[in-house]
């Protein structure tokens, strides 16, 4: 087991460094005359020739890299270039708040789409065409369009959340519920759509199994085989669906974040990349890097957990 | 003119095991065997004792790792991609499985048709071998613009040997080819075989897990225990008096379609056991 | 033995052509409604979206300051925007090039994804190495964080946006194409083609191609989908070229004048909203059609076949001394049926009687097809979903098992009718141990403690054979093989010490050696338990060697029922005999080949012909 969790962190650690290699690589490759963007069209040329030299972008690509690793593995991933601020600050500040969110949507999206599924699969009838719709829907409509029809009637129309903004849990409970919620069910729409589809799909075919039958067979109860035997075979390609769609969930959150204008990480990202700030957009890629890489670990761990096959071999 | 047709000198298949440092997998272990032309050599075995493997590393399929395999005298075990495509026209192969040894989206007409465009046949001609290999092996004439799945498992393990005799090859690999049938379809495609074989002088080797099966068909007898032949011999002796202590297990272990010669085999069978390990 | 003198052979009466067999997926897709009107919407997207330079009355991006916001009029059919321009016009601008970057990235993704597939699904090794590591890369990256680094080194441009997102996008070509490619490789059928003597090239275009073909299309359709998606959320957070305008850029500037002009809103989001329902309505559909032609690609052996209505014949019954003991199973005139898709039922079991004694074995024998396993599941009420008891009795006990409710059944299944299954392996629930599958029914059956029936699980395990319980009893199925997880089945079967055992072809699944040591063993276990057993059987072997009865079905009906000796001595009816007839152990060798090397010498000339 230690092996296996062993070997799946040194998968992700040699993931995180392609990533940022290339990152990094396209960024400086292609970011042109950094130094100029960052002082202006009007500062003449040997103000930006200093500038330059003082960010290090004088140096061939390859010192620039390693100088970055070098301090990045130390924890210290540079200071924007236009805010001054360590990357790192500027970042964790934010993580929370879009943590919060994707969590909640993750949360959503499991309770939601196991009981659905499930029921969807076994009872047949109109629950399934109501799974089978909402599928449908929340696969054909993006999050944020979503999101702009949630401000629409829940906030501008009912009132009943506010529009905009984002209030801390530990300032006031309800009112960090009442500004995250929509965003929570915005973002969570889809995967709901998707792994809701996928529970549905396996437990189908779980219940083909011969074991079924045989469990059955034994005087077990359905219900109990469902419950205990069939949910815990068609877990495994589930969570599989729920670990590509967390990748899609960070994405999502930027969007949804600037709809509801929460300063979360999607603020600092469209920022920095508007401006080409790319010690910030490469502390982004790490950022998001290890989140994917600890989630997946997660999922991986769950895998092994409810499949001895895996856990064993 | 005493050379085998096929001759299997010591041959071993290893296959390379997944993951770091793994030992490979020893499918077979220094096997030889031989098949003369027009004879049928049956190759009888449980699940795991290789005797797929066998027909396989004929066939090109599994890894030789040591070994020859003599066809007509030339080794073949190592044949690039060129030469086997020679070998097409000498050895063919008919599966277990008529369910998945025909591909589900092609007519039986181009499933019979594809060996012959390979080798450049004109039209004419490839489209009067396939009337004559219906007729051969006895499926209606207007067969060929159907799908495999129009078809009884019977029917299309009919359209698999038709596909493999139509380059007229002189030496098929039957790999457990009634297995996945019905009894009495079992016995009509057994007689095809035999019919078929006294029509063209094809030489088989006929791998089944079935003893009667193997009987019926072969000439001569081989049996695999464990990636080995533990015994190789006339069809008639190796089937009704083995001298293997494996063979013997395996004789008396099938159960005859009669009661009281069953209860006969049974006692045999225990006293066997009881003298074999003791 | 020669062949069976009946004639005509029904093995070679063809079985009539499906007519949906070879009707193209899109025609049949056609005739969903749904479908019809998705791809007739898309049509029409499409249309407007190439005529726009025709269609649309002004220029997308000629901004009219004096008549910013105005309401539809006649000079703007729906209005004007933000920056006064005419919303209509930059509608079908929008279509035009929104619907063009969402093909740019689809074609980049399918040129990737799909010869990436190709390549290491085909070939493996190391380009499968290769290519898995950099798709899981692109996997765990998520798109919108990539698609803004981008801008800012591109700077705004739909393009380059959606070539690199069809890049992004390309796992999902990629490990559809992969899996087919792999599962496909695998198959006899391009084993027969190497064999045959063709190319790679042309078996991963016969063979290969048209398995995913139909797939890639349908993925397609989701992946078009997902790109217009994406591409509208980056346009709307005001990311994208000002010059090019598309829904997504009309989405934002709604949303800007959202208290404004709340119906600026509307269009964009009716014309994305649409255009993705229409993409994933008809991806579903043609996934549907997809599965339903696919279907009956591999035979199930347990699929139930059609039983042609044959007037009932009357069953042949031998004359015996009437049963031994007392009926603890009588079956009376059962049918089973399947529900079809139409509304019908397909009956698959006729009328079927029979009855079983106390410490008696009844050999339930026929070819597949037969209905002998359906029988066997209908007296544990366990038929699969959509078939049902659609006539008879099934009496166990005096009471009678077709008219039970579920509750009352789930407590006679188990404790007082056991059941044995054909596949060791399937039957076993791979993510639980061994033990906790012995020990569960038990807790619910015998209401045991979990340590009695820990103790009693070890016992049976014991006493089917297995040489050492305790690792058995902590193992999980993958670890045991085929004959020692039939014996855990069996012990399983015992366990709750039925009255009835039910056992399905227990055998089959075996090697010759090790099905003869689990006919002993059922055998010893039948008469210390004196249970009553149903076998259902292909396999005269078997039923000589175990059963007091034999019944003999052929499509749905029992033909001949007697005491075993007595079939086996005096089979009456023409089909029992045919049967009988077809077994090969009577018959004599082969013998050693007559003439040694008739051959060679004429194979030459025999050939020539082909060359």
């Amino acid at each position: 087991m230690l092996t296996f969790i062993g070997r799946r962190l040194l998968t992700g650690v040699a993931l995180l460094a392609a990533i940022t290699t290339f990152g990094f690589t396209l960024l400086y490759l292609g970011g042109g005359d950094i130094a100029r963007k960052i002082l202006g069209e009007n500062a003449d040329q040997q103000t930006v020739a200093l500038k330059a030299q003082e960010l290090g972008l004088d140096r061939p690509v390859l010192v620039q890299y390693g100088d970055w690793i070098s301090h990045a593995v130390r924890g210290d991933l540079g200071t924007s270039w236009f805010s001054g601020q360590p990357v790192l600050d500027a970042i964790s500040s934010r993580l929370s708040v879009t943590l919060s969110l994707v969590t909640g949507a993750i949360i959503l999206i499991a309770v939601i789409s196991v009981v659905l599924g499930v029921l969807a699969a076994t009872k047949r009838g109109w629950v399934d065409r109501f799974a089978q719709l909402l599928a449908i829907v929340g696969h054909a409509i993006p999050g944020f369009l979503f999101a702009v029809g949630l401000v629409l009637v829940f906030a501008l129309t009912l009132g009943w959340f506010d529009p905009t903004g984002y209030v801390p849990f530990l300032t006031s409970p309800t009112g960090w519920a009442k500004t995250v919620t929509l965003p929570v069910i915005a973002l969570a729409l889809g995967g709901i759509a998707s792994v809701t589809q996928q529970v549905r799909g396996s437990v189908i075919d779980a219940l083909r199994n011969d074991y079924v039958r045989t469990l059955r067979s034994r005087g077990i109860p359905a219900r109990r085989v469902v419950l205990k035997h069939v949910l815990r075979n068609a877990a495994g390609p589930a969570l599989a669906v729920l670990a590509v769609y967390f990748v899609g969930l960070l994405g999502g959150a930027v969007i949804v974040e600037q709809v509801f204008a929460i300063p979360g990480l999607g603020q600092v990202a469209v920022q920095a990349t508007t401006q080409g700030d790319i010690p910030l957009v490469m502390g982004l890629l790490v950022a998001t890097g290890i989140l994917v890489i600890i989630f997946n670990l997660l999922v991986d761990l769950a895998q092994g957990w409810l499949n001895p096959k895996v856990r064993l071999s | 003119m005493n050379q085998p047709l096929l001759d299997i000198q010591n041959v071993t298949v290893e296959y390379p095991a997944k993951g770091f440092r793994a030992k490979p997998f020893r499918a077979l272990s220094n096997v030889s065997l031989d098949v003369r032309a027009g004879e049928c050599v049956g190759l009888v075995g449980e699940s795991g004792s290789g005797k797929t493997t066998l027909g396989r590393a004929v066939l090109g399929l599994a890894p030789v790792t040591e070994g020859k395999v003599l066809f007509r005298g030339q080794d073949i075990a190592h044949a690039g991609r060129s030469e086997r495509r020679e070998l097409a026209t000498d050895i063919q192969v008919v599966f277990q499985d008529p369910y998945t040894s025909l591909n589900p989206s092609r007519t039986v007409e181009q499933i019979l048709a594809e060996p012959l465009t390979v080798r450049k046949v004109p039209r004419s001609e490839s489209s009067k071998r396939i009337k004559a290999l219906f007729e051969m092996v006895r499926l209606p004439a207007d067969s060929g613009n159907r799908l495999p799945r129009e078809f009884s498992g019977g029917q299309r393990q009919r359209i698999a040997i038709a596909r493999a005799l139509a380059l007229k090859p002189e030496l098929i690999v039957c790999d457990e080819p009634v297995s996945a049938l019905d009894l009495s379809t079992q016995a009509r495609v057994l007689e095809l075989f035999k019919d078929i074989q006294e029509q063209t002088h094809v030489a088989y080797l006929f791998v089944s897990h079935d003893l009667e099966v193997v009987r019926h068909i072969s000439h001569r007898v081989a049996v695999m225990y464990r990636g080995d032949i533990v015994e190789f011999g006339d069809g008639d002796q190796v089937t009704s008096a083995p001298r293997h202590p494996y063979t013997q297990r395996l004789f008396f272990a099938a159960p005859v379609a009669d009661p009281e010669a069953q209860a006969q085999r049974r006692e045999e069978r225990h006293r066997l056991l009881a003298e074999q390990t003791a | 033995m020669s062949t069976p003198v009946h004639a005509p052979n029904p093995q070679l009466a063809v079985i009539p052509p499906e007519a949906a067999a070879k009707a193209s997926l899109l025609r049949r897709v056609l005739r969903n409604p749904l479908a019809l009107g998705s791809l007739l919407f898309l049509a029409v997207i499409i249309v407007s979206a190439v005529a726009a330079p025709l269609l649309a009355p002004h220029n997308p991006n000629t901004a009219d300051i004096s008549a910013v916001l105005s309401s539809p009029d006649s000079g703007h059919l729906l209005g004007t925007d933000g920056a006064g321009r005419d919303v209509l016009s930059r509608l079908l601008f929008g279509a035009q090039f929104s619907l063009a970057g969402a093909l740019l990235a689809l074609v980049t993704s399918i040129v990737i994804g799909v010869t990436g597939g190709l390549l290491a699904g085909y070939y493996g090794k190391w380009i499968d190495t290769a290519s898995t590591w950099v798709i899981s890369m692109l996997m765990a990256l998520p798109a919108i964080i990539v698609l803004l680094a981008a801008r800012a080194v591109v700077g705004p441009s739909l393009w380059a946006s959606m070539l690199i997102f069809g890049v992004m996008l390309s796992p999902a070509f990629f490990r559809l194409v992969y899996a087919s490619v792999s599962a496909v490789r695998n198959e006899l059928y391009v084993d027969a083609a190497r064999v045959s003597g063709l190319s790679d090239t042309r078996i991963i275009g016969i063979h290969i191609l048209t398995v995913v073909r139909a797939p890639i299309v349908v993925q397609s359709a989701i992946v078009g989908g997902v790109a217009l998606a994406v591409q509208s959320g980056l346009e709307f957070l005001g990311l994208g070229d000002i010059n090019v305008p598309t829904w997504g850029q009309m989405l934002s500037d709604g949303f800007t004048n959202l208290y404004t002009a709340p119906l600026l809103i509307i269009w964009p989001a009716l014309a994305i909203g649409l255009t993705l329902i229409s993409l994933t309505l008809l991806a579903n559909s043609l996934r549907d059609e997809l599965e339903r032609s696919n279907a009956p690609r591999r035979r199930r052996r347990k699929q139930p076949a059609e039983q042609p209505a044959v007037v009932g014949e009357e069953v042949m019954r031998h004359d015996d001394g009437g049963l031994a003991g007392e009926a603890v199973l009588r079956i009376e005139n059962l049918s089973v049926g399947y529900e079809t898709g139409d509304g019908g039922t397909k009956r698959v079991v006729h009328d079927v009687s029979l009855t079983v004694a106390r410490g008696e074995v009844h050999g339930l024998v026929g070819e597949s097809g037969s209905g002998k396993t359906q029988t066997a599941w209908s007296a544990l009420r366990l038929l699969p979903e959509g078939g049902r008891i659609t006539g008879g009795s099934i009496f166990f006990h005096g009471d009678d098992l077709a008219a039970l409710n579920e509750k009352d059944m789930e407590k006679i299944r188990g404790s007082r009718i056991a059941y044995i299954p054909q596949e060791p392996m399937s039957n076993l629930d791979p993510s639980f141990t061994i033990g906790s599958q012995l020990v569960e029914p038990m807790r619910i059956c015998l209401r045991m403690s979990k340590k009695e029936a820990t103790t009693r699980a070890l016992a049976l395990l014991a006493r089917v054979g297995i040489p050492n319980p305790e690792r058995t009893f902590a193992a999980y199925p993958h670890q045991v093989s085929g004959g020692m997880a039939q014996r855990v089945l069996i012990a399983g079967a015992i366990s709750c010490n039925p009255d009835l055992l039910i056992a399905d072809e227990p055998t089959t699944a075996l090697d010759v050696t090790v099905q003869a040591e689990v006919l002993d063993l059922l055998r010893d276990l039948q008469s210390e338990f004196r249970m009553a057993v149903i076998l259902v059987t292909h396999n005269f072997g078997v039923v000589a060697d175990l059963c007091d009865r034999v019944s003999v079905m052929r499509l749905g009906r029992i033909v001949e029922t007697g005491p075993t000796r007595s079939i086996f001595a005096y089979p009456r009816h023409p089909y029992t005999r045919e049967l009988l007839g077809a077994i090969l152990g009577e018959t004599s060798p082969r013998g050693p080949l007559a003439t040694f090397d008739a051959g060679p010498s004429a194979s030459p000339s025999r050939k020539g012909a082909l060359r």
